[in-house]
């Protein structure tokens, strides 16, 4: 079973983000993790890039496998976990923790109404197994 | 509808996860391909390639046959005794790359690409001369492939032949727990290892036996990503990707497996032209110089002008880092050579490096005298 914490919102590509005021860390699912296998490298945005929701936001290398990771939310990279670098099995290892990807400044406040809620993440992970 | 080796059940027991691969639904990957890769590289890993082809070739004709369809000189190879060799079209390109083992004076076993079996079944018939029989195998034979350096002490145990006695591209006639196989000491990992074909159904009592015996290793279940990084180690091609039908042996590096002074062969013309003529391009290794992970299609730069197109990249799990083989104008292929790699809109530094990119593998170590 892949671990879905309660505090979190999240989209059906499998990425998570943890809002806080204008602000959303984001990173991928251990669902997604588990999926892809040995991160081996992560293709981190420069700082100050703008995304919309919906957008390549960064890659995702696993051994298998590059991997797409989109905006959950429209907006401005502020932050990168710049030790992943260093250490991109951290993203297997402790996916909503140390595996965090970037922080966004959120542009557009609405569209947290169209992130899934973890319940339903969850129902959303059931059906495709 | 993909088709299933006689492992399948197996597989989605021991939790595999399953892909579509050259029609054939196929491991992937365990328990993780760099854990599988490693096990491989340090102990012994096990391998269904039930999906390979298997064509048997026998008769009167049968030596004289094959030497006019392979690109090796299959007149080397004595009774019990395997080789590497190429299949080639009419233009030099490569069809398959494959292993022709000599079971008796009159009979062959070769062993093509799962994607490619029915179509050089098809090309042998297309050829057939009298006394030759053409029989395509492919669905009576399972294949488990045993790979590492433990891998003969685990074999050891479960047949009747000294192990020692088989070198390295030997293969023989065998039983493992009463079921009639076919060992040879072959594989496409670059350590030490067995290949074994058993009667299709008969496939999983062989499976049981190799993983009960290598219990206390473990001896691991590795799936077609492991596979495909342990052969990229090595620079061995895969069909499809380094070498297809518009790819020529001499450019790919595997005219060691050409012998143009054995007689004709269906693409001697060609090559023979293309020898004179000068090659244009050459399959080469390269390591990327920083973090990132080529893959196949990615252009190959130098100094920001296009010289080459990547046809196989990883992550290498021994070396640490993007390792990859590409085409490239013959003007860059010496070791050393600094390059870039683009990686979607970034260009990477790589350069060409001598291959096999490991170089500690313990085929090195059994490698006997190959024909």
């Amino acid at each position: 079973m892949s671990a879905v914490p309660k505090e979190l919102k999240y989209t059906k590509e499998h990425e998570w983000a943890l809002i806080q005021g204008n602000r959303a860390k984001v990173g991928i699912t251990d669902f997604a993790q588990s999926h892809l296998g040995d991160i081996v490298y992560v293709d981190l945005p420069p700082l100050g890039k703008e995304v919309k929701r919906g957008e390549t936001l960064l890659v995702v290398e696993s051994v298998k496998t590059a991997s797409d990771v989109y905006a959950p939310l429209s907006g401005k990279v502020v932050e990168i976990n710049n030790e992943l670098s260093k250490a991109p099995e951290k993203v297997n290892s402790d996916p909503y923790g140390e595996g965090w990807m970037v922080v966004l400044e959120i542009i557009n406040p609405q569209e947290e109404g169209e992130l899934l809620a973890p319940p339903d993440y969850e129902s959303y992970l059931s059906t495709l197994s | 509808m993909l088709k299933r080796t006689p492992l399948y059940q197996i597989h989605l027991e021991l939790g595999a996860r399953m892909v579509p691969f050259a029609g054939w639904e196929m491991p992937v990957q365990y328990r993780g391909i760099v854990e599988e890769h490693l096990a491989v590289r340090q102990k012994a890993g096990l391998f269904d390639v039930s999906h390979m082809g298997e064509i048997r070739v026998r008769g009167p004709r049968a030596l004289e046959f094959l030497q006019y369809l392979t690109t090796n000189d299959v007149s080397r190879l004595k009774v019990g005794q395997s080789q590497y060799s190429t299949v080639l079209n009419e233009r030099g390109g490569i069809k398959d790359d494959l292993i022709v083992g000599r079971l008796g004076e009159e009979e062959f076993f070769i062993v093509p690409n799962a994607a490619n079996a029915e179509k050089i079944y098809a090309w042998f018939k297309a050829h057939e001369i009298p006394q030759v029989e053409i029989v395509e195998e492919t669905q009576l034979w399972g294949e488990i492939a045993l790979q590492g350096p433990l891998s003969q002490e685990i074999l050891q145990k479960l047949v009747p032949f000294d192990c020692n006695q088989l070198p390295y591209f030997h293969l023989r006639e065998s039983q493992i727990k009463g079921v009639p196989v076919i060992v040879s000491r072959t594989g496409y990992t670059g350590e030490d290892g067995f290949e074994i074909f058993s009667p299709w159904e008969k496939t999983p009592a062989v499976w049981e036996a190799l993983m009960e015996e290598g219990k206390a290793l473990p001896l691991e279940p590795c799936g077609l990503g492991a596979r495909n990084t342990l052969r990229l180690e090595m620079r061995y091609a895969l069909h499809g990707n380094d070498i297809d039908e518009d790819t020529n042996p001499l450019e790919a590096g595997l005219g060691w497996v050409v012998k143009l002074q054995k007689g004709d062969f269906i693409g001697r013309d060609v090559l023979l032209k293309v020898k004179a003529e000068g090659l244009k391009r050459k399959l080469v290794g390269f390591e990327l110089l920083e973090q990132g992970v080529p893959r196949e299609h990615y252009k190959v730069l130098k100094e920001g002008e296009e010289v080459g197109l990547v046809t196989s990249g990883a992550y290498s799990p021994s070396l640490k880092r993007g390792i990859g083989l590409a085409y490239v104008k013959v003007e860059y292929q010496q070791p050393g050579t600094q390059l870039e790699i683009q990686i979607r809109d970034k260009l990477f530094r790589a350069q060409v490096v001598e291959t096999p990119f490991w170089k500690n593998g313990t085929v090195g170590k059994i490698r006997a005298k190959e024909v």
